[in-house]
Formats: structure tokens, C-alpha cells, sequence
């Protein structure tokens, strides 16, 4: 019987949340490593039962867990994480070179075909790669030395790479996003990079053309149509038809265009999701309304989902990785905000309902689609 | 033997109860006691010092015989008391955080 499996990260813990495929009862299990920053959980679209975990604490730095039972059990993996090489020195916030330095996991991406193979977006911004299901970790070393890096400084939340986009129609091509540096592409599954940043605009940076210093929140791709990118930036909901090569602004009628995660329908390549929220400054939903707003049209004409979420008194965010899709025949959209609750749709996003109400922050919200 | 104090935490990860019981070889110091705690728990590699260069994670403490071992040199002898097994080495994680 198909069903989906919801992988929750929080700020004290993971949580695997199950259901059939009706998606009205859900079986919560956790927290999985209580009292941890969990900030990704994924799983392997090779292997459905095996599950990586980034888990971190200021007190003990990062580890990896692995699961290879679909959650019910996990273990420590390989945690060592050394840039390859000179670490070089990036932009710190007061202008001066500072030098790279490793802090932690922000998103896990296993390979589309390989169960053993598993991407690191990390903090201070490289990529690492695993070809061991998480054993050993090795950097693709020419993205942090990419001519750029110098001037690559650290948004808010520090200098994250955060958005890995592996794409299973050219197996070479990766897109990876980091805060606030941008997107960056390589057509040699790794070998060379460029950024991909044309077109976006950024208040405040000084040159306005700048190729780098964008602080790109999330990108997202459908995979029928890989040339097609969608992305939430600081400000700005924006669309690129050439792979990235330029980008077009598509917020048109959102409430706000500051957010940060961003999807895609799985089965209309055109229907893109995102949840406003007010401003880099105060971090909540406009009005004290949760709202995701859905476009049909690929961005610009944006309709407002509220059935079944909160419109009055509101007040919590949705983090860059805390959005995703199943593909069910009626595809279920799910979200979690830092209130701790997980709202999931069982209609592409028509009517909601919470899954869980009150577990602790959410920072990322995976979902998988079970056989 | 050396006996070792961990924290909560990392307890849970080694899956252990209780203290750790070591051998440690050579002489016992905050490098070898280490050096034997990732050898017998390789999951506890990169939680208690930074595995590329050995520094001591900022929010762990070591203490033993009531006495703050966290920034003494790694390779000072440990307390005749530690080394004998009669007083564990405390692996503290800090009060911090907020």
C-alpha cells in the first residue's frame, strides 16, 4: 500500500511522521538525537530506507546519522569534514578576509541513482561529497576556489551552502545555492563552477551586476523540465528558462516577495509554492497570516491557500528547507514552520491541516513517497 | 585503567552507561586519554576535539581532582589519581548557550 514518509528537523531533534496514502492519520516517531540541531534529514530517492541526518550542537560540532531501516534506527557515520587544501579566506562582515572555517551541515542531498552517494552543503559555503553512504567525506574543492571566493561574505545565518539541485537528465550538472554568495553551476559534475546569477537584483550591494553577493534563500527545479528554475531570494520570487543563465523577476501579486523556501508541483512543472513573509526584518507572515501562495502559471498570478491555516495572530516563520511535495496522484504539499507545527495538504495545497502541532522549530521538512 | 566521565550526550552517542574504562598507552595525558576514547568509540571523533587539528571544542571542559585541566598543554601528564584509575577525567560539556 503506498503511503509517504514525512523526515522533520528541528532545533531539539528529528522526527519521522508516516501515513498511508490518504494522508488523514499520521504515525509520529522521535525525537530522533533529542536535545540536537537536526537541520537536515533526507532520504535516498535509490534506496527509500536509507536516511541521512545532519546533527549538530554548539557543545559536541556536527555528526551524521544514517538510517537504513527508513528512520527506526540510525548510526554515527563519518563527521570529519576538512576543506581540501589551503582553506583561502572569504569577506567577513566588517570588509576584512577571513579565514574558511567549518561549522556545520546544512543540507543533505543523496544521489538521484546511487544509494552510497550523498552531497554536504556545509557551512563556512563548500561541498562535500560521499561515495561511502557517509563513511568518508570528500570537498569538490573548486567551488570555494572559485575566483569569487574572496568576496564571497556570510548572510545573517552565516555563510551556508544551502540548495543542492542534482538533476537525473544530465548527471554532470549541479546547481548549488549558497547565503549570500548565489547560485553557482558546474556542467562537470564538479570539476568547474561559474555562477549563475544574471539578472537578479539585490538593494544595497554596489554594483548592481554584481556575479556574486546575492543572497539566494532556496532554488528548486521540477526534474521533467531541468532548464527551469524557480528561486526565493531575500526579496524576490524570480525564474530562469536557460539553466540558470539569466533570471526574471516573477513576485508580481505576492502580499510580500521576502521568503524562503520555494517548490514545485510534481506534476505541473508550472505550479510553484511559496509562503510570504514580511520582511528581513521581522521574519513573519504579512498580517499575521499564514498564506501559501500557489502560481499555475510558473510565477506572477499567485493565488492565496489559506484553508485550514492560521489567519489571525500568526507569527512564524517557514525556513529555507522546511517545504516539500510527495508525488502522489493528488500530490500532498507539506510545510514546518518555527512554531513547530507541520501543515501538510493532501490536495496540492487547496485545504490544509496540521500533521503536528507542537513540536520544537522546524528547519527542514522532507518528504518521501513510498511504494 | 582509566576511568572517563562524559557527558549526557555523548553517552547516548557511545551508547554507553556509566563511565568509560580505558587502557591507555604510554603516558596519561589529555592527548593519549583522548587518543584512547576515539580509538574505543570512534563516534565520539570530532564531538570532544576538532579532528584535523586537535583543538579542544570551545564548550568542553576537562576537569579532574577538582582541578580545570581544560588548557593545559595536551601532552602534560594527567594527575597521578587519573592515571591510576582512582579519579576519573571529566569530560564537561559547558554551562553556555543560553
Amino acid at each position: 500500500m503506498s503511503g509517504v514518509r514525512v523526515l522533520v528537523g528541528t532545533h531539539k531533534g528529528a522526527f519521522v511522521i508516516t501515513s498511508d496514502a490518504k494522508r488523514t492519520q499520521w504515525d509520529i516517531s522521535g525525537p530522533h538525537f533529542a536535545g540536537w540541531d537536526i537541520y537536515h534529514v533526507k532520504g535516498s530517492p535509490a534506496d527509500p530506507n536509507r536516511l541521512f541526518a545532519a546533527q549538530n550542537t554548539g557543545w559536541f560540532g556536527q555528526l551524521i546519522q544514517r538510517s537504513d531501516d527508513g528512520g527506526k534506527t540510525w548510526n554515527p557515520v563519518g563527521n570529519k569534514f576538512a576543506y581540501e587544501g589551503a582553506a583561502g579566506t572569504h569577506l567577513w562582515y566588517d570588509g576584512t578576509p577571513r579565514p574558511w572555517e567549518f561549522k556545520r551541515v546544512w543540507h543533505l542531498e543523496p544521489s538521484l541513482t546511487d544509494p552510497d552517494v550523498v552531497y554536504a552543503g556545509v557551512e563556512d559555503a563548500a561541498l562535500f561529497r560521499s561515495t561511502d553512504g557517509g563513511q568518508n567525506w570528500e570537498e569538490l574543492p573548486s567551488l570555494r576556489q572559485h575566483e569569487t571566493g574572496p568576496k564571497w561574505a556570510p548572510g545573517a545565518g552565516g555563510m551556508c551552502l544551502h540548495t543542492i539541485l542534482l538533476d537525473e537528465k544530465h548527471p554532470d550538472r549541479i546547481f548549488i545555492a549558497i547565503s549570500s554568495a548565489g547560485v553557482f553551476k558546474t556542467e562537470d559534475a564538479g570539476k568547474t563552477w561559474r555562477p549563475a546569477n544574471r539578472g537578479l537584483k539585490s538593494e544595497g550591494i554596489p554594483d548592481p551586476n554584481a556575479e556574486v553577493g546575492h543572497c539566494v534563500h532556496r532554488i528548486a527545479m521540477h526534474p521533467s523540465r531541468p532548464d527551469t528554475l524557480f528561486m526565493q531570494k531575500h526579496w524576490d520570487v524570480m525564474r530562469s528558462d536557460d539553466a540558470g543563465e539569466s533570471w526574471r523577476e516573477v513576485s508580481d501579486n505576492l502580499p510580500s516577495d521576502f521568503g524562503f523556501p520555494i517548490d514545485v508541483h510534481p506534476h505541473e512543472p508550472n505550479t510553484i509554492y511559496v509562503v510570504p513573509i514580511k520582511s528581513d526584518s521581522e521574519h513573519v507572515p504579512p498580517d499575521g497570516k499564514l498564506r501559501v501562495y500557489r502560481s499555475r502559471t510558473g510565477g506572477n498570478d499567485w493565488e492565496a491557500l489559506t484553508n485550514g491555516l492560521p489567519q489571525s495572530n500568526c507569527f512564524v516563520n517557514v525556513l529555507r528547507d522546511a517545504m516539500a511535495v510527495d508525488s502522489l496522484e493528488s500530490p500532498g504539499i507539506y510545510f514546518g514552520t518555527t512554531g513547530g507545527q507541520v501543515y501538510g495538504s493532501a490536495d496540492a495545497g487547496d485545504s490544509w491541516a496540521p500533521i503536528v502541532r507542537d513540536l520544537p522549530a522546524v528547519y527542514s521538512v522532507e518528504v518521501q513517497t513510498l511504494a | 585503567m582509566i576511568r572517563v566521565v562524559l557527558p549526557a550526550h555523548l553517552r547516548n552517542l557511545a551508547r554507553v552507561e556509566g563511565e568509560l574504562k580505558l587502557d591507555v598507552a604510554g603516558p596519561t595525558t589529555q592527548r593519549s586519554v583522548l587518543d584512547a576514547i576515539e580509538a574505543g568509540y570512534p563516534m565520539l571523533r570530532g564531538t570532544i576535539r576538532d579532528q584535523v587539528t586537535h583543538k579542544r571544542r570551545a564548550f568542553i571542559r576537562f576537569y579532574a581532582c577538582e582541578q580545570d585541566l581544560s588548557n593545559e598543554p595536551p601532552d602534560t601528564p594527567l594527575p597521578e589519581a587519573v592515571a591510576t584509575g582512582t579519579e576519573p577525567f571529566l569530560v564537561v560539556g559547558a554551562i553556555a548557550g543560553g
